[in-house]
């Protein structure tokens, strides 16, 4: 059974369709790309699976259970992490209280005993930052733990973004565009942190994607978006070659217009 | 500077991070211990009622500075904490230490109430509808005689322990000093655990906080409980200090007066609310004292007072938006790294309000 499942999901913005009748399988345990030229609707339906955006029509499952109308603060409780293309973070926090954020849904304690700073409280405390300190060392993230977000570099931004999302404990993690906006060297690390995800922390990854050679490197498979309606799925390689992927990405040839002129 | 090798996650929620700030905040705890005994009645006084101010302030603080909610009613909350004391103990006869807990627990479960349209509304609209609250509020006490005593106000006596009554200023502004260490410490026990986290989160993001899972409509409710829950205790402490309340205790000027202790003192952080309370406090009595030097024509001016303020907050938001606190943080930064200073260490940086950023 498929880990997320979309069936026939569609998504109006006044007059514009940004999803039409999508289908989507994520397979436990894979790494899927999301590609598709802008405009194409992957971030509508990141919302839409993160319960930000109603969809009109179709259903969201996970794990077998339907979670389309469920509350934007549900979908993490269930399972699922994600990032934010243009960034989301707590601009005037630190690094850490950033990431510690990632452990509110797992607390224990009541607002009693966190007021009181009871010995329950404390453990929990410590306990959390035990888990932080641990994505904290996978992602390399040790000389910014006290820095402020506001102060940091995007590619830092970026990586504290993913470590917040690592950190809620998801099986499922989306990633909107994580590599955009990063140097050649950061998206190589970022390939190697996406294998570890994977492999390391098993998490089943979703992302969206324009960088092909990512795509090609890390992902099991892909789908490709045109105009909010998939028009290509299988492995890297064969959507790549795909010719409704390349009239999309290129556009047609001017023969092919001309002749269906 | 001062480095620390920190051994293990315990260390770093000790509440004092060197051994040099817990003698630094005992000196002082130790100072307003000892205050009384040689300031005078009249200073007392005012400190205590600074120590009143410090409780709103605090209050006022965890809603506007660490949530991002914008209250200007929060003298409708002062005047239920202040009234639920006054109407239990006055007219009901019932024991100051009952009363006081529920002067608190009252103007939570208001503001509870208050909180829902906040669920809606964000910005300006969330100032004109707490705005409108205190309206109301101060209409109630206006119109309620038998609870309020209406336009006459009520008289409040000073609590007592057993047969040992507070009527003295001194013992009363030790009971307002315990008072305020203990609301400090919740303060800082709530910002150093996952309740706290969430209300900034809420703050600085409203989608990335959902999308941490935390509940936006009950965390926001939550602050605005908290919140109330403060400045009603702050209220209830007020009313026996001053002896007397009326519906002119309450007016728009206090909110006002609250917000400008945030802003002035620093917003989102306790040592601010604190900085401002005592500075708004001291100043409206310097004004009142100072008058009388300035020339007739200022002297007879009505809403002299509204006016210094004004030009208070206007130079704070222009010159340091920090307020106090961050101006001490800045000169004490400067003192650590003394030689290596820059310039432009603090430059601000150009963005949008956050509320414009994250809808």
């Amino acid at each position: 059974m498929a880990l997320l499942e979309v069936t026939e999901l569609s998504k109006k913005f006044g007059g514009v369709q940004a999803l039409w009748e999508v289908s989507l399988e994520v397979k436990k345990g894979e790494v899927h790309a999301l590609i598709g030229p802008n405009g194409a609707g992957k971030t509508t339906l990141f919302n839409c699976i993160s319960g930000i955006y109603r969809p009109e029509k179709g259903s969201v499952r996970f794990k077998g259970e339907d979670i389309t109308r469920k509350a934007p603060h549900r979908i993490p409780q269930l399972g699922i992490a994600r990032t934010f293309q243009n960034l989301e973070l707590f601009r005037n926090a630190t690094v850490l209280d950033n990431i510690m954020l990632g452990r509110y849904m797992h607390k224990k304690t009541t607002f009693f005993s966190e007021a009181l700073f009871l010995p329950k409280a404390r453990k929990q405390e410590v306990q959390s930052r035990g888990k932080v300190e641990e994505i904290i060392d996978f992602l390399d993230l040790q000389p910014y733990r006290d820095r402020r977000i506001a102060e940091l570099p995007f590619g830092i931004q970026k990586c504290v973004e993913l470590a917040r999302a690592l950190t809620l404990d998801p099986e499922l993690v989306l990633l909107d565009e994580p590599s955009s906006g990063l140097n050649p060297e950061e998206s190589q690390d970022l390939c190697f942190w996406i294998e570890d995800i994977k492999e390391e922390l098993e998490i089943t990854v979703l992302l969206v994607e324009h960088d092909m050679r990512v795509v090609s490197e890390v992902c099991d498979s892909v789908t490709a978006f045109d105009f909010g309606a998939v028009i290509a799925r299988g492995t890297p390689k064969e959507v790549q070659q795909h010719p409704d992927v390349i009239r999309a990405y290129l556009g047609e040839e001017e023969e092919d217009a001309a002749a269906s002129a | 500077m001062k480095f620390k090798l920190k051994k293990s996650y315990a260390e770093d929620l000790k509440l004092f991070e060197y051994r040099s700030d817990m003698a630094w905040y005992g000196a002082i705890v130790l100072f307003l211990f000892l205050f009384p005994l040689w300031a005078g009645n009249y200073w007392t006084y005012n400190l205590t009622l600074a120590g009143v101010y410090c409780i709103a302030a605090l209050g006022l603080n965890i809603l506007t500075g660490y949530t991002g909610q914008i209250s200007l009613g929060h003298a409708a909350f002062l005047a239920i904490g202040a009234y639920t004391v006054a109407f239990m103990t006055s007219v009901l006869g019932w024991s100051f230490w009952l009363a006081l807990p529920l002067a608190g627990v009252n103007s939570a479960l208001i503001g509870l109430v208050v909180g829902l349209p906040a669920l809606r509304l964000t910005g300006i609209y969330l100032a004109i509808a707490t705005m409108g609250f205190a309206f109301i509020v101060e209409q109630i006490i206006l119109e309620w005689p038998a609870v309020t005593g209406g336009a006459n106000g009520l008289v409040v006596n000073r609590p007592a322990i057993g047969s040992w009554s507070l009527n003295s200023d001194a013992s009363y502004y030790y009971l307002v000093l315990i008072v305020v260490i203990l609301f400090v410490l919740l303060t800082k026990n709530i910002f150093r655990t996952p309740p706290g986290r969430a209300l900034v989160a809420v703050r600085d993001s409203e989608v990335a906080a959902q999308t941490m899972g935390i509940p936006l409509a009950k965390v926001k409710t939550q602050a605005f409980a908290i919140s109330a829950f403060y400045t009603g205790i702050a209220g209830g402490l007020f009313a026996p200090l001053i002896n007397f309340i009326g519906p002119d205790n309450f007016t728009i000027i206090e909110s006002i007066n609250l917000i400008v202790m945030i802003i002035v003192g620093g917003a989102a952080s306790i040592h601010g609310s604190i900085f401002g309370a005592i500075f708004i406090t001291l100043l409206s009595e310097l004004i009142r004292v100072g008058k009388d030097a300035l020339p007739a024509f200022l002297q007879q001016q009505v809403g002299f007072q509204g006016a210094v303020y004004g030009l208070i907050i206007m130079l704070f938001i222009l010159f340091e938006p920090m307020g106090i606190y961050g101006r001490y943080l800045k000169i004490k930064y400067l003192f650590e790294v003394f030689p290596m200073y820059r310039k432009d260490t603090f430059r601000r940086e150009r963005k949008f309000q956050k509320t414009q950023r994250t809808r």
